[in-house]
Protein backbone atom coordinates (compact mmCIF):
# COMPACT_ATOMS: atom_id res chain seq x y z
CA UNK A 1 0.00 0.00 0.00
CA UNK A 2 1.38 3.42 -0.68
CA UNK A 3 1.50 6.14 1.57
CA UNK A 4 1.66 9.82 0.25
CA UNK A 5 1.76 12.43 2.63
CA UNK A 6 1.66 16.11 1.37
CA UNK A 7 0.06 18.44 4.14
CA UNK A 8 1.08 21.71 5.68
CA UNK A 9 0.07 23.03 8.49
CA UNK A 10 0.75 25.93 10.59
CA UNK A 11 -0.35 26.26 14.50
CA UNK A 12 -1.25 29.24 16.31
CA UNK A 13 1.95 28.77 18.67
CA UNK A 14 3.94 29.45 15.24
CA UNK A 15 4.99 25.79 14.51
CA UNK A 16 4.71 24.15 11.23
CA UNK A 17 4.59 20.94 9.72
CA UNK A 18 5.46 20.99 5.90
CA UNK A 19 5.38 17.22 5.01
CA UNK A 20 6.18 15.50 1.12
CA UNK A 21 6.15 11.96 2.52
CA UNK A 22 5.54 9.12 -0.41
CA UNK A 23 5.99 5.45 0.77
CA UNK A 24 5.41 1.77 -0.01
CA UNK A 25 4.08 0.13 2.77
CA UNK A 26 3.89 -3.21 2.56
CA UNK A 27 2.25 -6.09 5.03
CA UNK A 28 4.21 -6.44 7.99
CA UNK A 29 6.38 -3.59 7.16
CA UNK A 30 6.90 -0.68 9.23
CA UNK A 31 8.27 2.87 8.74
CA UNK A 32 9.74 5.18 11.34
CA UNK A 33 9.36 8.56 12.07
CA UNK A 34 12.15 9.12 13.46
CA UNK A 35 13.77 13.15 14.65
CA UNK A 36 14.78 15.28 18.02
CA UNK A 37 11.68 16.22 20.32
CA UNK A 38 9.49 18.86 18.90
CA UNK A 39 10.36 18.20 15.14
CA UNK A 40 7.00 17.61 14.63
CA UNK A 41 6.64 13.61 14.23
CA UNK A 42 3.73 13.32 16.22
CA UNK A 43 1.66 15.98 14.85
CA UNK A 44 2.54 14.62 11.01
CA UNK A 45 1.03 11.02 13.05
CA UNK A 46 -1.88 13.03 14.22
CA UNK A 47 -2.31 14.73 10.24
CA UNK A 48 -2.18 10.33 9.27
CA UNK A 49 -4.97 9.76 11.71
CA UNK A 50 -7.62 12.37 10.97
CA UNK A 51 -6.68 13.69 15.01
CA UNK A 52 -4.93 17.02 12.58
CA UNK A 53 -6.52 18.24 9.69
CA UNK A 54 -3.53 19.93 7.56
CA UNK A 55 -4.18 23.96 6.06
CA UNK A 56 -3.47 22.05 2.64
CA UNK A 57 -2.33 19.45 0.66
CA UNK A 58 -3.57 15.29 0.44
CA UNK A 59 -3.39 12.67 2.64
CA UNK A 60 -3.58 9.17 0.98
CA UNK A 61 -2.99 5.33 1.78
CA UNK A 62 -3.49 3.18 -1.28
CA UNK A 63 -6.88 3.80 -2.81
CA UNK A 64 -8.23 6.02 0.14
CA UNK A 65 -8.12 9.41 -0.21
CA UNK A 66 -7.89 10.96 3.78
CA UNK A 67 -7.50 14.68 2.87
CA UNK A 68 -7.62 16.71 -0.29
CA UNK A 69 -7.26 20.29 0.22
CA UNK A 70 -7.95 21.17 -3.59
CA UNK A 71 -11.08 19.03 -3.90
CA UNK A 72 -12.01 19.53 -0.18
CA UNK A 73 -11.96 15.93 0.54
CA UNK A 74 -11.87 14.74 4.29
CA UNK A 75 -12.54 11.69 6.07
CA UNK A 76 -12.31 11.73 9.94
CA UNK A 77 -10.42 9.20 11.71
CA UNK A 78 -13.45 7.12 12.35
CA UNK A 79 -13.50 6.44 8.55
CA UNK A 80 -10.26 5.25 8.14
CA UNK A 81 -9.92 1.99 9.95
CA UNK A 82 -6.86 2.90 11.78
CA UNK A 83 -4.99 1.51 15.13
CA UNK A 84 -3.45 4.09 17.19
CA UNK A 85 -1.60 3.85 19.93
CA UNK A 86 -0.49 6.81 21.92
CA UNK A 87 2.31 7.61 23.96
CA UNK A 88 0.51 7.53 27.41
CA UNK A 89 -2.15 4.44 27.65
CA UNK A 90 -5.48 5.48 26.50
CA UNK A 91 -7.51 2.75 28.54
CA UNK A 92 -11.38 3.48 29.09
CA UNK A 93 -10.94 3.13 33.07
CA UNK A 94 -14.93 2.24 33.52
CA UNK A 95 -14.64 -0.43 30.86
CA UNK A 96 -12.93 -4.16 31.67
CA UNK A 97 -9.89 -5.15 29.89
CA UNK A 98 -11.65 -6.79 27.46
CA UNK A 99 -15.10 -4.89 27.25
CA UNK A 100 -11.19 -1.81 25.82
CA UNK A 101 -10.11 -4.41 23.19
CA UNK A 102 -14.20 -5.07 21.97
CA UNK A 103 -14.88 -1.13 22.22
CA UNK A 104 -14.56 -0.43 18.21
CA UNK A 105 -17.56 -2.94 17.67
CA UNK A 106 -15.54 -6.01 17.69
CA UNK A 107 -17.36 -9.23 18.72
CA UNK A 108 -14.70 -11.75 19.00
CA UNK A 109 -11.00 -11.47 19.83
CA UNK A 110 -8.97 -12.98 17.41
CA UNK A 111 -6.46 -15.66 18.57
CA UNK A 112 -3.54 -13.48 17.18
CA UNK A 113 -4.34 -10.60 19.42
CA UNK A 114 -5.55 -12.68 22.33
CA UNK A 115 -2.32 -13.80 23.70
CA UNK A 116 -0.98 -10.19 24.49
CA UNK A 117 -3.19 -9.78 26.87
CA UNK A 118 -4.32 -13.28 28.04
CA UNK A 119 -2.60 -13.04 31.39
CA UNK A 120 -4.15 -9.71 32.60
CA UNK A 121 -7.40 -9.63 30.88
CA UNK A 122 -8.82 -10.61 34.07
CA UNK A 123 -7.16 -7.75 36.24
CA UNK A 124 -9.22 -4.31 36.81
CA UNK A 125 -8.21 -1.76 34.10
CA UNK A 126 -7.33 0.93 36.82
CA UNK A 127 -4.76 -1.28 38.16
CA UNK A 128 -2.82 -2.14 35.60
CA UNK A 129 0.68 -0.88 35.40
CA UNK A 130 1.88 1.59 32.46
CA UNK A 131 3.20 -1.77 30.15
CA UNK A 132 0.54 -3.35 30.90
CA UNK A 133 -2.12 -0.88 29.90
CA UNK A 134 0.06 -0.26 26.59
CA UNK A 135 -0.36 -3.87 25.88
CA UNK A 136 -3.98 -3.56 26.00
CA UNK A 137 -4.08 -0.14 24.28
CA UNK A 138 -2.07 -2.34 21.42
CA UNK A 139 -4.60 -4.68 21.48
CA UNK A 140 -7.19 -3.21 21.32
CA UNK A 141 -5.86 -1.21 18.57
CA UNK A 142 -4.96 -4.39 16.26
CA UNK A 143 -8.16 -6.24 17.53
CA UNK A 144 -10.21 -4.54 14.71
CA UNK A 145 -8.26 -5.56 11.91
CA UNK A 146 -6.66 -1.71 10.74
CA UNK A 147 -5.33 -1.91 7.90
CA UNK A 148 -3.10 0.57 9.01
CA UNK A 149 -1.32 0.75 12.76
CA UNK A 150 -0.38 4.14 14.43
CA UNK A 151 2.06 4.31 17.19
CA UNK A 152 3.20 7.48 19.12
CA UNK A 153 6.68 6.42 21.04
CA UNK A 154 4.20 4.07 22.31
CA UNK A 155 7.23 2.13 24.65
CA UNK A 156 8.32 5.91 25.91
CA UNK A 157 6.57 5.77 29.55
CA UNK A 158 7.57 1.55 29.67
CA UNK A 159 10.90 0.28 31.96
CA UNK A 160 13.42 -1.03 29.80
CA UNK A 161 12.79 -5.15 29.93
CA UNK A 162 9.36 -4.54 29.12
CA UNK A 163 10.20 -2.28 26.33
CA UNK A 164 12.39 -5.15 24.79
CA UNK A 165 9.65 -7.64 25.26
CA UNK A 166 7.09 -5.48 23.68
CA UNK A 167 8.75 -4.15 20.75
CA UNK A 168 10.14 -7.83 20.02
CA UNK A 169 5.84 -8.90 20.48
CA UNK A 170 5.19 -5.72 18.07
CA UNK A 171 7.05 -6.99 15.83
CA UNK A 172 6.10 -10.85 15.33
CA UNK A 173 2.48 -9.58 15.77
CA UNK A 174 2.75 -7.28 12.78
CA UNK A 175 4.07 -9.75 10.72
CA UNK A 176 1.58 -12.57 11.35
CA UNK A 177 -1.45 -10.28 10.67
CA UNK A 178 0.37 -8.44 8.10
CA UNK A 179 -0.20 -5.19 9.01
CA UNK A 180 1.98 -1.75 8.10
CA UNK A 181 2.45 0.15 10.70
CA UNK A 182 3.93 3.91 11.19
CA UNK A 183 6.18 4.26 14.50
CA UNK A 184 7.58 7.79 15.75
CA UNK A 185 10.64 7.43 17.97
CA UNK A 186 13.05 9.81 18.87
CA UNK A 187 15.27 6.65 19.94
CA UNK A 188 17.51 5.46 17.44
CA UNK A 189 18.14 2.00 18.94
CA UNK A 190 13.98 1.73 18.23
CA UNK A 191 14.06 3.18 14.95
CA UNK A 192 16.89 0.45 13.90
CA UNK A 193 15.37 -2.46 16.06
CA UNK A 194 12.04 -1.39 14.71
CA UNK A 195 11.99 -0.25 11.29
CA UNK A 196 12.01 -1.10 7.54
CA UNK A 197 12.09 1.95 6.42
CA UNK A 198 13.23 5.43 8.35
CA UNK A 199 12.07 9.00 7.52
CA UNK A 200 14.24 11.53 9.21
CA UNK A 201 12.12 14.45 10.83
CA UNK A 202 13.68 17.96 11.39
CA UNK A 203 11.82 21.05 12.08
CA UNK A 204 8.72 19.72 10.78
CA UNK A 205 9.96 18.33 7.11
CA UNK A 206 11.05 15.32 6.18
CA UNK A 207 14.31 15.77 5.30
CA UNK A 208 15.53 12.19 4.27
CA UNK A 209 13.42 8.63 3.54
CA UNK A 210 14.68 4.76 3.12
CA UNK A 211 16.02 2.01 4.12
CA UNK A 212 16.97 1.89 7.72
CA UNK A 213 20.79 0.80 7.41
CA UNK A 214 21.18 3.13 4.30
CA UNK A 215 19.67 6.03 6.39
CA UNK A 216 21.64 5.81 9.18
CA UNK A 217 24.98 5.06 7.21
CA UNK A 218 24.64 7.66 4.46
CA UNK A 219 22.56 10.47 5.92
CA UNK A 220 21.82 13.18 3.19
CA UNK A 221 22.90 16.01 4.86
CA UNK A 222 24.60 18.16 7.95
CA UNK A 223 21.50 17.87 9.72
CA UNK A 224 20.49 14.42 9.39
CA UNK A 225 23.77 13.44 10.56
CA UNK A 226 23.42 15.34 13.41
CA UNK A 227 20.25 14.08 14.52
CA UNK A 228 21.21 10.30 13.46
CA UNK A 229 24.82 10.47 14.89
CA UNK A 230 27.33 9.48 12.28
CA UNK A 231 28.35 5.51 11.98
CA UNK A 232 28.38 2.86 9.56
CA UNK A 233 25.45 0.90 10.17
CA UNK A 234 25.92 -2.83 8.72
CA UNK A 235 23.28 -5.85 8.44
CA UNK A 236 24.90 -8.92 10.29
CA UNK A 237 24.53 -12.14 11.81
CA UNK A 238 26.06 -13.08 14.85
CA UNK A 239 27.62 -16.62 14.27
CA UNK A 240 29.51 -17.04 17.41
CA UNK A 241 30.23 -16.64 21.12
CA UNK A 242 32.37 -17.52 23.85
CA UNK A 243 34.30 -15.52 26.60
CA UNK A 244 32.16 -12.27 26.45
CA UNK A 245 32.92 -11.87 22.87
CA UNK A 246 30.46 -12.56 19.76
CA UNK A 247 31.61 -13.07 16.33
CA UNK A 248 29.34 -11.43 13.61
CA UNK A 249 29.13 -12.18 10.23
CA UNK A 250 28.69 -9.15 7.69
CA UNK A 251 28.57 -10.71 4.07
CA UNK A 252 31.90 -12.55 3.75
CA UNK A 253 33.78 -10.77 6.76
CA UNK A 254 33.69 -11.65 10.44
CA UNK A 255 34.28 -9.03 13.52
CA UNK A 256 34.86 -9.90 16.64
CA UNK A 257 32.56 -7.88 19.10
CA UNK A 258 32.52 -7.51 22.79
CA UNK A 259 29.39 -8.73 24.62
CA UNK A 260 27.34 -6.14 26.46
CA UNK A 261 24.02 -7.45 26.79
CA UNK A 262 23.11 -11.19 25.86
CA UNK A 263 22.44 -11.81 22.06
CA UNK A 264 21.34 -15.38 21.02
CA UNK A 265 23.83 -16.87 18.40
CA UNK A 266 22.04 -17.02 15.18
CA UNK A 267 20.82 -13.44 15.94
CA UNK A 268 19.69 -10.89 13.25
CA UNK A 269 21.56 -7.25 14.12
CA UNK A 270 23.28 -3.73 13.00
CA UNK A 271 26.68 -3.84 13.70
CA UNK A 272 27.17 0.03 14.10
CA UNK A 273 30.69 1.49 13.95
CA UNK A 274 31.43 5.06 14.54
CA UNK A 275 33.96 6.51 11.92
CA UNK A 276 36.61 7.81 14.63
CA UNK A 277 36.90 4.57 15.37
CA UNK A 278 38.33 2.78 12.46
CA UNK A 279 42.40 3.03 12.75
CA UNK A 280 44.09 2.51 9.12
CA UNK A 281 47.45 0.95 8.70
CA UNK A 282 49.26 0.22 5.67
CA UNK A 283 49.72 -3.86 5.05
CA UNK A 284 53.20 -3.83 6.18
CA UNK A 285 52.95 -2.79 9.70
CA UNK A 286 49.51 -4.46 11.03
CA UNK A 287 51.51 -5.02 14.14
CA UNK A 288 50.48 -6.81 17.55
CA UNK A 289 48.39 -4.55 19.45
CA UNK A 290 45.33 -5.52 21.37
CA UNK A 291 42.63 -4.65 18.75
CA UNK A 292 40.80 -7.46 17.69
CA UNK A 293 39.50 -7.06 14.25
CA UNK A 294 41.95 -6.17 11.10
CA UNK A 295 39.96 -5.56 8.16
CA UNK A 296 41.72 -5.58 4.80
CA UNK A 297 40.02 -3.54 2.00
CA UNK A 298 40.59 -1.46 -0.78
CA UNK A 299 40.30 2.78 -0.56
CA UNK A 300 37.42 3.79 -2.59
CA UNK A 301 36.70 7.24 -2.35
CA UNK A 302 38.60 10.32 0.12
CA UNK A 303 36.71 13.10 1.24
CA UNK A 304 38.02 16.42 3.16
CA UNK A 305 36.50 17.54 6.27
CA UNK A 306 38.34 20.37 7.09
CA UNK A 307 41.48 18.92 8.81
CA UNK A 308 40.07 15.96 8.96
CA UNK A 309 39.33 13.05 5.94
CA UNK A 310 36.73 11.04 5.40
CA UNK A 311 37.63 7.60 4.29
CA UNK A 312 35.47 5.43 2.90
CA UNK A 313 36.64 1.31 2.54
CA UNK A 314 35.54 -1.50 0.34
CA UNK A 315 36.36 -4.04 2.98
CA UNK A 316 33.12 -6.27 1.66
CA UNK A 317 31.13 -3.85 2.81
CA UNK A 318 31.39 -0.27 2.92
CA UNK A 319 33.11 1.70 6.05
CA UNK A 320 33.92 4.84 6.78
CA UNK A 321 37.38 5.85 8.63
CA UNK A 322 38.14 9.17 9.76
CA UNK A 323 41.91 10.51 9.62
CA UNK A 324 43.94 13.33 10.12
CA UNK A 325 45.04 15.06 6.96
CA UNK A 326 49.04 14.13 8.27
CA UNK A 327 48.09 10.56 9.05
CA UNK A 328 46.90 10.38 5.06
CA UNK A 329 49.75 12.03 3.88
CA UNK A 330 52.10 9.89 5.93
CA UNK A 331 50.31 6.82 5.17
CA UNK A 332 50.15 8.16 0.73
CA UNK A 333 46.37 7.06 0.98
CA UNK A 334 44.63 7.74 -2.26
CA UNK A 335 41.88 5.90 -3.70
CA UNK A 336 42.74 1.98 -4.62
CA UNK A 337 45.31 1.82 -2.03
CA UNK A 338 45.16 -1.61 0.09
CA UNK A 339 44.70 -0.81 3.60
CA UNK A 340 44.11 -2.64 6.64
CA UNK A 341 41.56 -1.42 8.85
CA UNK A 342 41.25 -1.80 12.96
CA UNK A 343 38.57 -1.93 14.76
CA UNK A 344 38.70 -2.39 18.52
CA UNK A 345 35.73 -5.15 19.61
CA UNK A 346 34.63 -2.57 22.15
CA UNK A 347 33.84 -0.01 19.46
CA UNK A 348 31.51 -2.33 17.86
CA UNK A 349 27.75 -1.82 19.38
CA UNK A 350 25.16 -4.19 18.44
CA UNK A 351 21.52 -3.15 17.90
CA UNK A 352 19.32 -7.04 17.82
CA UNK A 353 16.25 -6.25 15.24
CA UNK A 354 12.90 -6.60 16.68
CA UNK B 1 -47.86 22.75 58.40
CA UNK B 2 -48.76 23.36 54.64
CA UNK B 3 -48.63 20.24 53.32
CA UNK B 4 -49.94 21.21 50.12
CA UNK B 5 -47.56 24.10 49.80
CA UNK B 6 -44.58 21.16 50.36
CA UNK B 7 -46.16 19.35 47.93
CA UNK B 8 -46.25 21.65 45.00
CA UNK B 9 -42.93 23.08 45.70
CA UNK B 10 -41.49 18.48 46.10
CA UNK B 11 -43.22 18.62 42.08
CA UNK B 12 -42.26 21.85 40.92
CA UNK B 13 -38.30 20.60 41.74
CA UNK B 14 -38.96 17.59 40.48
CA UNK B 15 -40.39 18.37 36.80
CA UNK B 16 -37.67 21.22 37.11
CA UNK B 17 -34.65 18.59 37.30
CA UNK B 18 -36.03 16.29 34.63
CA UNK B 19 -36.43 19.14 32.19
CA UNK B 20 -32.77 20.19 33.09
CA UNK B 21 -31.62 16.98 32.97
CA UNK B 22 -33.12 16.50 29.43
CA UNK B 23 -32.03 20.33 28.26
CA UNK B 24 -28.97 20.79 30.35
CA UNK B 25 -27.21 17.83 28.89
CA UNK B 26 -26.92 18.74 25.04
CA UNK B 27 -26.28 22.24 26.36
CA UNK B 28 -23.36 21.74 28.00
CA UNK B 29 -21.79 19.45 25.37
CA UNK B 30 -22.18 22.30 23.01
CA UNK B 31 -20.40 24.77 25.24
CA UNK B 32 -17.84 22.11 26.09
CA UNK B 33 -16.98 20.84 22.48
CA UNK B 34 -18.07 23.20 20.14
CA UNK B 35 -15.77 24.97 18.39
CA UNK B 36 -17.64 27.94 18.14
CA UNK B 37 -16.09 31.27 19.12
CA UNK B 38 -18.66 33.02 21.01
CA UNK B 39 -20.00 30.05 22.83
CA UNK B 40 -18.44 32.20 26.11
CA UNK B 41 -21.71 34.32 25.15
CA UNK B 42 -24.12 31.23 26.26
CA UNK B 43 -22.72 30.50 28.93
CA UNK B 44 -23.09 34.11 30.16
CA UNK B 45 -26.25 33.90 29.91
CA UNK B 46 -26.42 30.52 31.24
CA UNK B 47 -24.78 32.13 34.45
CA UNK B 48 -27.45 35.36 34.61
CA UNK B 49 -29.16 33.53 37.28
CA UNK B 50 -26.52 33.47 39.81
CA UNK B 51 -26.00 37.16 39.69
CA UNK B 52 -29.37 38.32 39.05
CA UNK B 53 -32.10 39.24 41.58
CA UNK B 54 -34.82 36.99 41.10
CA UNK B 55 -37.29 39.53 41.09
CA UNK B 56 -35.27 40.78 38.10
CA UNK B 57 -35.60 37.38 36.09
CA UNK B 58 -39.19 36.78 37.38
CA UNK B 59 -40.42 40.21 35.52
CA UNK B 60 -38.60 39.64 32.50
CA UNK B 61 -40.10 35.98 32.19
CA UNK B 62 -43.90 37.69 33.51
CA UNK B 63 -43.25 40.30 30.54
CA UNK B 64 -42.72 37.53 28.39
CA UNK B 65 -44.74 35.42 28.64
CA UNK B 66 -48.05 37.70 29.85
CA UNK B 67 -50.16 38.48 27.17
CA UNK B 68 -48.67 41.38 25.70
CA UNK B 69 -46.02 39.48 24.47
CA UNK B 70 -46.24 36.78 21.29
CA UNK B 71 -45.06 34.08 22.88
CA UNK B 72 -47.82 34.55 25.81
CA UNK B 73 -50.00 35.30 23.39
CA UNK B 74 -49.55 32.21 20.97
CA UNK B 75 -49.46 29.86 24.02
CA UNK B 76 -52.66 31.67 25.19
CA UNK B 77 -54.23 30.45 21.79
CA UNK B 78 -53.01 27.13 22.04
CA UNK B 79 -53.57 25.81 25.61
CA UNK B 80 -56.74 28.02 26.07
CA UNK B 81 -55.23 30.02 28.90
CA UNK B 82 -51.98 32.25 29.98
CA UNK B 83 -48.74 31.37 31.48
CA UNK B 84 -48.93 33.77 34.26
CA UNK B 85 -49.90 32.80 37.57
CA UNK B 86 -49.81 28.64 36.54
CA UNK B 87 -47.65 25.55 37.80
CA UNK B 88 -46.14 25.75 33.87
CA UNK B 89 -45.51 29.40 33.80
CA UNK B 90 -43.79 28.89 37.45
CA UNK B 91 -42.31 25.64 36.04
CA UNK B 92 -40.51 27.42 32.92
CA UNK B 93 -39.35 30.50 35.60
CA UNK B 94 -37.72 27.70 37.68
CA UNK B 95 -36.07 26.34 34.70
CA UNK B 96 -34.08 29.31 33.76
CA UNK B 97 -33.66 30.27 37.24
CA UNK B 98 -31.83 26.84 38.35
CA UNK B 99 -30.27 26.47 34.78
CA UNK B 100 -26.66 27.36 35.75
CA UNK B 101 -27.09 25.13 38.63
CA UNK B 102 -27.22 21.81 36.12
CA UNK B 103 -25.27 23.49 33.20
CA UNK B 104 -22.20 24.72 34.93
CA UNK B 105 -21.51 21.08 36.93
CA UNK B 106 -22.33 19.01 33.68
CA UNK B 107 -20.07 21.17 31.75
CA UNK B 108 -17.32 21.27 34.25
CA UNK B 109 -17.14 17.23 34.23
CA UNK B 110 -17.52 16.61 30.84
CA UNK B 111 -14.65 19.64 30.07
CA UNK B 112 -12.40 17.51 32.74
CA UNK B 113 -12.32 13.73 30.48
CA UNK B 114 -9.32 13.58 29.37
CA UNK B 115 -9.80 14.57 25.75
CA UNK B 116 -7.08 11.94 24.61
CA UNK B 117 -9.52 9.03 25.27
CA UNK B 118 -12.25 10.73 22.95
CA UNK B 119 -9.57 10.54 20.50
CA UNK B 120 -8.85 7.08 20.92
CA UNK B 121 -12.32 6.40 20.80
CA UNK B 122 -12.82 8.40 17.15
CA UNK B 123 -9.66 5.88 15.74
CA UNK B 124 -11.95 2.69 17.03
CA UNK B 125 -14.32 4.30 14.78
CA UNK B 126 -16.89 5.42 16.97
CA UNK B 127 -18.86 8.50 16.00
CA UNK B 128 -18.38 11.79 18.20
CA UNK B 129 -22.23 11.18 19.54
CA UNK B 130 -21.59 7.22 20.66
CA UNK B 131 -18.16 8.50 22.13
CA UNK B 132 -20.19 11.04 24.16
CA UNK B 133 -22.54 8.88 25.10
CA UNK B 134 -20.14 5.75 25.83
CA UNK B 135 -17.52 7.13 27.23
CA UNK B 136 -18.08 11.03 28.72
CA UNK B 137 -21.14 10.76 30.06
CA UNK B 138 -20.59 7.55 32.56
CA UNK B 139 -17.00 9.63 33.58
CA UNK B 140 -19.37 12.38 34.36
CA UNK B 141 -22.00 10.73 36.48
CA UNK B 142 -21.24 12.39 39.16
CA UNK B 143 -21.33 16.13 37.81
CA UNK B 144 -24.42 14.67 36.79
CA UNK B 145 -25.41 14.15 39.98
CA UNK B 146 -24.19 17.33 41.54
CA UNK B 147 -26.05 18.90 39.19
CA UNK B 148 -29.13 17.26 39.72
CA UNK B 149 -29.45 17.51 43.09
CA UNK B 150 -28.46 21.00 43.13
CA UNK B 151 -30.96 22.41 40.77
CA UNK B 152 -33.59 20.40 43.13
CA UNK B 153 -32.69 21.60 46.02
CA UNK B 154 -32.06 25.25 44.52
CA UNK B 155 -35.66 24.85 42.94
CA UNK B 156 -37.27 23.81 46.41
CA UNK B 157 -35.87 27.11 47.56
CA UNK B 158 -36.76 29.63 45.30
CA UNK B 159 -39.00 32.29 46.35
CA UNK B 160 -38.65 35.77 44.21
CA UNK B 161 -39.09 34.41 41.14
CA UNK B 162 -42.15 32.39 41.99
CA UNK B 163 -43.93 35.56 43.99
CA UNK B 164 -43.35 37.17 40.49
CA UNK B 165 -44.53 34.37 37.94
CA UNK B 166 -46.68 33.03 40.04
CA UNK B 167 -48.24 34.64 42.57
CA UNK B 168 -49.82 33.13 45.69
CA UNK B 169 -52.25 30.58 44.76
CA UNK B 170 -52.84 27.54 47.33
CA UNK B 171 -52.13 24.64 45.52
CA UNK B 172 -51.08 26.20 42.02
CA UNK B 173 -48.67 28.29 42.68
CA UNK B 174 -48.36 28.53 46.41
CA UNK B 175 -44.65 27.20 47.06
CA UNK B 176 -43.22 26.03 50.55
CA UNK B 177 -41.38 29.51 50.45
CA UNK B 178 -44.38 31.77 49.86
CA UNK B 179 -45.90 29.86 52.55
CA UNK B 180 -43.38 30.38 54.67
CA UNK B 181 -43.69 34.64 54.75
CA UNK B 182 -47.20 34.03 54.34
CA UNK B 183 -47.04 32.61 57.82
CA UNK B 184 -44.55 35.23 59.44
CA UNK B 185 -47.24 38.27 58.07
CA UNK B 186 -49.65 36.64 59.37
CA UNK B 187 -47.73 36.58 62.98
CA UNK B 188 -48.61 32.72 62.77
CA UNK B 189 -44.93 31.80 63.58
CA UNK B 190 -45.39 28.35 64.67
CA UNK B 191 -46.49 27.28 61.67
CA UNK B 192 -43.47 29.13 59.94
CA UNK B 193 -40.81 27.81 62.24
CA UNK B 194 -41.93 23.86 61.42
CA UNK B 195 -42.03 24.57 57.79
CA UNK B 196 -38.64 26.70 57.70
CA UNK B 197 -36.82 23.32 60.14
CA UNK B 198 -38.01 20.93 57.52
CA UNK B 199 -36.77 22.85 54.58
CA UNK B 200 -33.33 23.53 56.41
CA UNK B 201 -33.00 20.30 56.94
CA UNK B 202 -34.27 18.76 53.89
CA UNK B 203 -31.30 21.18 52.21
CA UNK B 204 -28.76 20.27 54.80
CA UNK B 205 -29.30 16.71 53.70
CA UNK B 206 -29.09 17.14 50.26
CA UNK B 207 -25.90 19.42 49.90
CA UNK B 208 -24.40 17.03 52.77
CA UNK B 209 -24.83 14.12 50.35
CA UNK B 210 -23.60 15.77 47.50
CA UNK B 211 -20.35 16.89 49.01
CA UNK B 212 -20.41 13.12 50.10
CA UNK B 213 -20.66 12.49 46.80
CA UNK B 214 -17.95 14.65 45.56
CA UNK B 215 -15.84 13.05 48.45
CA UNK B 216 -15.74 9.74 47.58
CA UNK B 217 -17.50 8.72 50.82
CA UNK B 218 -19.79 6.35 48.96
CA UNK B 219 -18.23 5.75 45.67
CA UNK B 220 -15.26 4.10 45.35
CA UNK B 221 -12.09 6.29 43.60
CA UNK B 222 -11.50 6.27 40.06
Amino acid sequence: MTLDVRAAQRFPSGFAVDVMLACDLRGGSMLVLFGPSGAGKTTILRQIAGLERPDRGSIRFGDDVWFDSARGAWCPPQGRRLGVVFQQPTLFPHLSVLDNIRYGGVRHVSDTVMPLVADIAARPTKQLSGGEAQRVSLARALARGPQLLLLDEPFASVDTPTRSRLRRDLRSLLQQLETPAILVTHDRTEAMAMGDLVAVVIDGRIRQVGAVADVFSHPADAAVAASLGVESVLPARVTAASQGLLTVAIGAAALHVAEREPIAVGAHVYACIRAEDVTLETAQDAGHASVRNHLGGTIVSIASEGPIDRVTLDCGFALDALITRRSRDELQLVPGSRVTAAIKATSVHLVPLG
Amino acid sequence: MDWTALWLSVRLATATTVVLLAIGIPMAYWIVFSPRRWKFVIEAIVALPLVLPPTVLGFYVLIAIGPLSPVGRAYARIAGHGLPFTFEGLLLASVLYSMPFAVQPFSTEFASVDRRLLEASWTLGVSRLETFRRIVLPLSIRGIVSGVVLSFAHTLGEFGVVLMVGGNLPGVTRTVSISIYDSVQSLDYGAASQTSLLLLIVSFLILASTYGLQRSVWVKPR
